[in-house]
Order: C-alpha cells, then structure tokens, then sequence
C-alpha cells in the first residue's frame, strides 16, 4: 500500500462528500428525497456487496433484513411515546440482527447456488408471516408512523426537514462506508476474500470458514437493516413489499451494475439504476406527448413499462460488463 | 508413414501457448502426427502433456500458435466438432458415461453422424469382436464396470467415431500389470486399422514398444524428439526427462 | 374427517402434478447446465396467457395447450441463445442474474399487454361426479392424468431416444459428451427449450383452475425451486416424488391454516432437508 493511493483515495472521499452535502441546495424538494433514497438503497447495496463482493456468497436474503430493520423501527416508533429516533434504531438493527443471525445458521453451511436459494425461501417465509400476521404487522396494508424527531432527551428536539433528514442519512451512510471499508481491509476482510478466492484452501490453512461466513451475514444483514430504518423514517410506513424477495433481486443488480467488491460501487449501481428507471418512466409518456402532438396516436406508449428496457439493459449488462460501472471506469481510467 | 514421407501430416501443432487463468501452461508447444503413425509424448507430471491433447482436442483454446488438422487451422473451433472431424479422445481417468450403459456409451459418438444403420451394425460389432467383455456387458451401466473394462470402453466409445487420430491419455493408469499388454493389443488393432496415436504415457517400456516416434516434454515446451529405435539404447535421455 | 382428508388427498395429488410437471423442465435445465432459471415462472405464466389468445382465437382448449407449448418453447429456446449462452463457462452467479433480468422483463410484458386484470381459461371439460359430499370436478383428474402423461413422455424420450441419450450424457459429462461430436450448445437450447414448453403446458393446464395473470408465476417459481431441491437438484425421478409430496403436506395443512399460510409447510420441509439430507430428501445415499 504506497502512500499515493490513500492519498488520491481520501482527496477523493473528501470531494464527493462535499458535492453531495451541498447537492440538496441546488435541488428541488422531489429531487432531494431522491437522492435520500438513493443513499438509502446504496447502503442496503452497500450491506450486500459484503456478501457478494467480498465472500463470494450471492444473497437473496437481504430483503428480509432490510424489511425487518424497517418493521423494528416501525414497532418503536409506534409503541414509545414521543417516537425516538434512537429506539427506532436499536429495534430495527436488533430485529434485523436476529433474522440475519436466524438465516445465518441455517442457510451457511450450503454453498453457492443451495445458499443462494435457501436465502430466497427465508425471505419469503418472512414475508408470508409478516402478509399474514395481520394483528401485528398490518398485513398486507402494513403500518404507518409518525417520522422522529432529532432528539437527545433532555437536551433538544429538531424535528427533521427534508433537508435535514437527507443530511443526517448522509451522515449515517457515510459512516458505514467508512466502517464496512476498516473491516473489508481488516484481518477478519482478509479472510473473507481468501474464502471467495479459494473456500477449499482457506479452510485447509486452518479457518472456521462456517463461523466467518456466519458472522459476514449478520455483519451484513446488520447494515441492510440499518437502510430498512432509516427506509421507515423517510417514509413514515412499512409494508410487506418490501421482504418480498424481489427487493433482493433489485439489490443485487445494483450490486452488478455498479462493480462488486468495491463497496462503492453498489452505492453507484444504485444510483444508476434508480436514474434510470426515473428517466425511462418519464421518458415513455413524454414521448407519447410528443407524438401525438405531431398527430401521431401510439396507444400504449404512455404506458409502456420502462422496467422492460430496463431489463434488457441490466442483462446486457450481465453479458457484456460485469465488472459493472465501477470496474468498467476502473479498466479506462488504467488505460 | 515413414520419416521420408514428406506429405502434410495429420495433426501438427505449432508453438502454441495455454493458459488456465492466470497460469501459464503451455509455452510454445510443437508437434506432429502423421497419418496412421503412433507417437509417444513422455515427461514429468505436470509438465502439460494432458494440456497438449486437450489442446488438439478443442478442450482448451491455445492463445496463440495454431494446431492444424489435414493443413487446416482448427485451433479455434469447438470440441464437438473436432471429434467429427475425426479426432478421437479417451482422457485421464477414463471418464466413461456412468449412468449410460455401455450400449449407450458407444452409441453417443454414433448417432446423428449421417451414419446409416448398417453400418452403426458394423461398427458395433467391430467393436464387440475387439472387446468381447463389453460385449458381455452390454446391457450393464458403465459404472459398475471395473477399471480395465471402463479404459476399453473408453477407447472402444472414441473407435466408433471413426477417427483419423486417437488421443490416449494415460491409458495404464491404475490398470493392474496384466492389463497393460491389453493396451499395448489395442494400440496394435488401432495401428492395423490405420489409426493414428498420440500416447501421452508413464509407462516408458510400454510407450517404447508401441511407439514409432518419442516427443519429451518439460516444463510446457516439447524439448526433445527421437525415434523409438534409438531410445531403446539411450536410457540417459530418458532418464533426464523422467527422473526415472 | 376422513372424507376432508381423502379430497385433500386427491386435490394434492392434482396440485402436485402440475407442479412435477414445472418442476421436471427446471430440474433438467439445472441438471444439464447449472442453470437456476429465475423466468421458469414467467414461462408458465405466459404460457397460460398464449392459451388464453388461442383460446379465445380458435376455441379448442387442445389447440391452446399446442400453440402454447410451442411457442413458449421456441421464446425459451431464443431466450437461451440470447442471453444464456454467451455466459456459458462463466461463473453461475451471472445465469441466476440474468434469467433474473429475463424475469422482469417477461412479467412486466405481461403486465402491459394483458393488463392487471385476471383472464380466465374455460375448462375443456365441464362436469362434476360426487365425491363424498362434493361435486368433484372431472376436469382436475384430467390434469392430473395429462400431466403425467406427458411426464411419462419426456421419461421415454430421455431413455430412449438419440436426443434424449445425448441429454443424459451431457448431464453427467458435459465436457466428453463434447468430445465424443454431441453438438452441445445446440443440446442445451433445445433441452431449455423443452423445459419451457413444459412449463408452458402447466401453465394452461393450471389456469382454469385460477385467473390468469401476471403474477402467477411467483408463487410457482418458489414452490418449483422448493421442489427441485427436495426431489435433489437434477433428479427427475425425485423431483416429480417431491412435488406430490409437498403439495399433499400443504393440501392437509390447509384443512387447519389457510392456503396463505400453508405455504409455510413447504418452507419447513425443505429447512429440515437442507438440514438432513442436502442431497435432496429422495435420492438414494450417496456411496
């Protein structure tokens, strides 16, 4: 590790930091609670690479994590009077620490493509007893909350603004880049990658590959769950949706978009993605507008689902670039 | 079929270069088969004789070099398609079709060749009449045959391709003693037939006897070349190749 | 009681026909390439809207289940040349994402062509006989004769046709099946083919029973994965075992939870497999 690298790396931190604490400013009020989503889905992404990136296991389990970080904060928000901030937190990570801790021993000792559909499953069995267990979870309307407020008992009370809360999601996001990026280059990261690189071997050598793999998943379903709150703070609900095993899919593809096992990347595929669909669901009826004010009738442009181009691109993506955005950008900048 | 014959050979791979990953396998490997001709390849393990035939056989893509059939560059076309073209193969441990019997087994390489029923007949029987033991067994999944029957079915499954070539990987190993003068046999049936070989063996008398030609390999490069005649003499060379 | 659990019995059996029959195309797609096939769903449900066109274009339920099965197979074979092979020989993670990628395609085309609402299929068989104290309808017994039927079909063709040894051949080895001039990636389009089909088939077969609509293949995509892994990814033999047994299990839980909930059940069937017996619940020990 020469200095130069860390050098150019933290100019760099530094940079996109300061753009986005004063991006909001330059955006209107819909653009900013996007770009807080977009943070929000970045670090659930964020959360998965760990998995996908760094130990070589494709997850589909995220979804339940995320969802039950979502339904724990939903539980404080909605069981302490006055909602706290910090209840909301601690229920949330520690539902989701449980489910992750839950999927962890079950589905760690399959490989590859067993791991990966076994996740799958727990995310549906998560999501059937919170669609059907409609006493606590609301089923299928799921539960809606008051957003807290930024509070130290005692001290003050700052109810969040769009502003604000896109700041404080900044802030929480960013520290869990910084955290997940010490434990990636730490010994237990180290490891971790030895486990993607070659299981068989690093095993051999004499590690409890099971035990790190099940600390990597609630390491990493600890941090989906974090998204899921902070999710449920921006939105003031919670629905089953949000477990179904899709959201998964969706994670992992910003992951591929974005370059896996660069922890930043997935925060880019992210943002991509979410772009994209933006643009192509506006795209659609614009062009529909436009046609017919040139007297040209397309019935169901307007409603075209911009998700099939999108699905096009991603599988081409898949086919053609997967080392993702990130590592595409990467190959360039080197040549 | 001699040295003198000057007329393009069969397979004639030129300096090619393999990798597996990062790994760089072959480094500039050359050689020739020439029409009905048997040839030994010898050296170390690992030194990439088994790369050499997955090579030829479209197994594995050489990134550069050429390996060319009938003066034809076939380095780049897929594995299915070389075995029509007639490049037969019996791999390292066989790998017979377990759960197929050997009526299947031999059939796979027959059908959807073009080939006309009388003469899959034909060739079936061949087969059965070189190796009375499938014969027998027929009916029987491969798996359950032993080790020496499963190698005849391996060689017997790449004979039904009608090939120009037979690429025979490691044939006696872990065969018991006696099965090795059944292999040396069906080199024989094999040269009689007009097919060429390239024996990639540890058994250096074995390879001696059948061989017309010996290549040595070492560390991914084809070092020496000599005709079997004269090694049955030189035990040196073959001593500095195999450590033996 | 015992009159519940017998129509339970034969609802089960039913049930789990069709889903032996989803089952099978996904397990030998597994079992020849390693490939998950995510849009295996989407197949069924597409197939089942094909049917709902032809039906209504020609109104012979046989010619909807043909015209289905055919064209959803010649989509499956093009999706597999388009997508899925140029990933042949990279890592299986990128087919799960891309048949994924197919997924979302497949469904949201559904969605904008059909639209939200569900359609319905007429069955081609009208008439109950009394079970017990139902009137059982003819109609599910015939899926269940048909399904295997064609199950018993594919089992003839793996076991004794050109294509179907080759199949077997590839599954075990694919690298010599290469070696000995079987044309391999051309095998692995029609055999994706053929599970599509298949799917297609069970689509059609299914949608009288419910409303045909986008979302259907969902729910039979994640019982069909449960399936394959229970009956022992690439077993036909298991899977088609697996799916009467899963389907009999969620129909008897359904007399105490409901449908919703019985799902769970196939959830815990297969944690306890995973748990004791990866290989899959119905194939034999491994020597």
């Amino acid at each position: 590790m020469t200095r130069r690298p860390t050098l150019l790396f933290w100019a760099a931190f530094c940079v996109v930091l300061a753009l986005l604490i004063v991006a909001p400013f330059a955006l209107p009020e819909f653009w900013r609670r996007f770009l807080t989503e977009i943070l929000i889905w970045g670090l659930l992404a964020m959360s998965s690479d760990i998995l996908i990136g760094y130990t070589g296991m494709v997850s589909f389990g995220h979804s339940a994590f995320f969802g039950l970080g979502m339904y724990g904060a939903a539980a404080a928000l909605l069981t302490t009077r006055p909602p706290s901030l910090w209840l909301a937190l601690l229920y949330g990570l520690i539902a989701a620490a449980a489910v992750a801790a839950f999927v962890a021993y079950f589905s760690t000792r399959l490989r590859d493509i067993y791991f990966a559909i076994t996740t799958l499953i727990f995310s549906q069995i998560f999501y059937v007893i919170i669609f059907t267990w409609t006493e606590v979870t609301g089923g299928e309307n799921g539960l809606n909350f008051s957003r807290p407020a930024l509070a130290i008992p005692g001290l003050f009370s700052l109810p969040f603004t769009t502003l604000t809360l896109y700041w404080f999601v900044l802030a929480v996001v960013t520290a869990s880049y910084l955290v997940l990026r010490r434990v990636t280059r730490s010994p237990f990261g180290m490891v971790l990658q030895s486990i993607r690189e070659n299981e068989a071997r690093t095993r051999a050598i004499g590690y409890p590959v099971e035990r790190y793999k099940i600390v990597a998943v609630m390491f990493s379903g600890l941090f989906a769950g974090l998204a899921g709150v902070l999710y449920a703070i921006q939105n003031r609900f919670a629905a089953p949706d949000f477990v179904f095993f899709v959201v998964s899919g969706e994670t992992v593809i910003y992951n591929i978009m974005g370059g896996i096992g660069t922890l930043v990347g997935p925060i880019v595929g992210a943002a991509a993605f979410l772009l994209l669909r933006e643009g192509l669901s506006r795209l659609f009826p614009y062009l529909a507008a436009v046609a017919s004010q040139n007297g040209l009738a397309l019935p169901g442009l307007a409603e075209f689902p911009y998700l099939i181009p999108l699905g096009v691109i991603f599988i081409a993506m898949v086919i053609f670039m997967p080392q993702g955005l990130l590592g595409f950008a990467r190959r360039r900048l080197n040549e | 079929m001699s040295a003198a014959d000057h007329t393009e050979p069969l397979i004639r791979v030129e300096d090619i270069h393999t990798f597996y990953g990062k790994s760089h396998i072959l480094h500039g490997v050359s050689l020739e088969v020439r029409r009905g001709e048997i040839v030994g390849l010898l050296g170390r393990n690992g030194v990439g004789k088994s790369t050499t035939l997955k090579a030829i056989i479209g197994l594995v893509h050489p990134t550069r070099g050429a390996v060319l059939l009938e003066g034809k560059s076939i380095g780049h076309l897929p594995a299915h398609r070389l075995a029509r073209l007639g490049i037969g193969y019996v791999p390292e441990d066989r790998r017979i079709f377990r759960l197929l019997t050997v009526s299947e087994n031999l059939r796979t390489g027959l059908d959807g060749r073009g080939v006309s029923e009388a003469r899959k007949k034909q060739l079936l029987d061949m087969v059965f009449d070189y190796f009375p033991v499938l014969a027998e067994r027929r009916a029987q999944a491969g798996g359950t045959l032993s080790g020496g029957e499963q190698q005849m079915l391996a060689i017997a499954r790449a004979m039904m391709l009608e090939p120009k070539i037979i690429l025979l990987d490691e044939p006696t190993e872990g065969l018991m003693p006696r099965m090795v003068s059944q292999i040396r046999h069906i080199i024989h049936v094999l040269r009689r037939e007009g097919v060429a070989v390239l024996l990639v063996e540890q058994n250096v008398p074995l390879t001696l006897e059948t061989s017309e030609r010996v290549y040595f390999m070492e560390k991914g490069v084809v070092r020496h070349q000599a005709p079997a005649s004269e090694l049955h003499a030189d035990h040196e060379v073959v001593h500095k190749y195999l450590g033996v | 009681m015992l009159e519940q659990i017998l129509i339970q019995t034969i609802n089960g059996i039913v049930v789990g026909m069709i889903l032996a029959l989803v089952a099978s195309g996904l397990t030998l797609i597994f079992g020849i390439m390693d490939v998950v096939n995510f849009a295996h769903g989407e197949l069924f449900m597409l197939g089942a809207y094909v049917g709902v066109v032809t039906l209504a274009g020609t109104g012979s339920f046989w010619l909807a289940l043909l015209v289905a099965t055919m064209v959803v197979a010649l989509l499956g074979a093009a999706i597999h040349v388009t997508t899925l092979r140029p990933l042949l020989g990279r890592d299986p993670l990128n087919t799960i994402l891309a048949t994924f990628g197919v997924s979302l395609v497949l469904q949201n085309y559904a969605l904008w062509q059909f639209g939200p609402v569900a359609r319905k299929i007429q069955e081609p068989l009208t008439g109950q006989f009394a079970l017990f104290y139902l009137d059982y309808p003819w109609y599910r017994i015939m899926i269940a004769l048909l399904s295997a039927a064609i199950i018993g079909a594919l089992w003839l063709f793996l076991k004794y046709s050109t294509y179907g040894v080759w199949i077997r051949a590839t599954t075990q080895d694919r690298l010599m099946a290469q070696a000995m001039g079987i044309p391999v990636p051309r095998l692995l389009t029609l055999v994706f083919a053929i599970g599509a089909g298949m799917a297609a088939a069970s689509g059609v077969l299914f949608g009288p029973l419910v409303g045909v609509n986008h979302a259907m293949g969902l729910d039979w995509v994640l019982k069909a994965f449960i399936v394959v892994v229970v009956g022992g990814m690439g077993n036909l033999g298991g899977s088609i075992a697996a799916s009467i047994f899963i389907s009999l299990t969620e129909s008897y839980a359904s007399l105490w939870v409901s449908p919703s909930q019985a799902i769970i059940v196939s959830f815990v069937v297969l944690i306890l497999t995973l748990l004791i017996r990866p290989t899959g619940l119905f194939v034999p020990t491994p020597k």
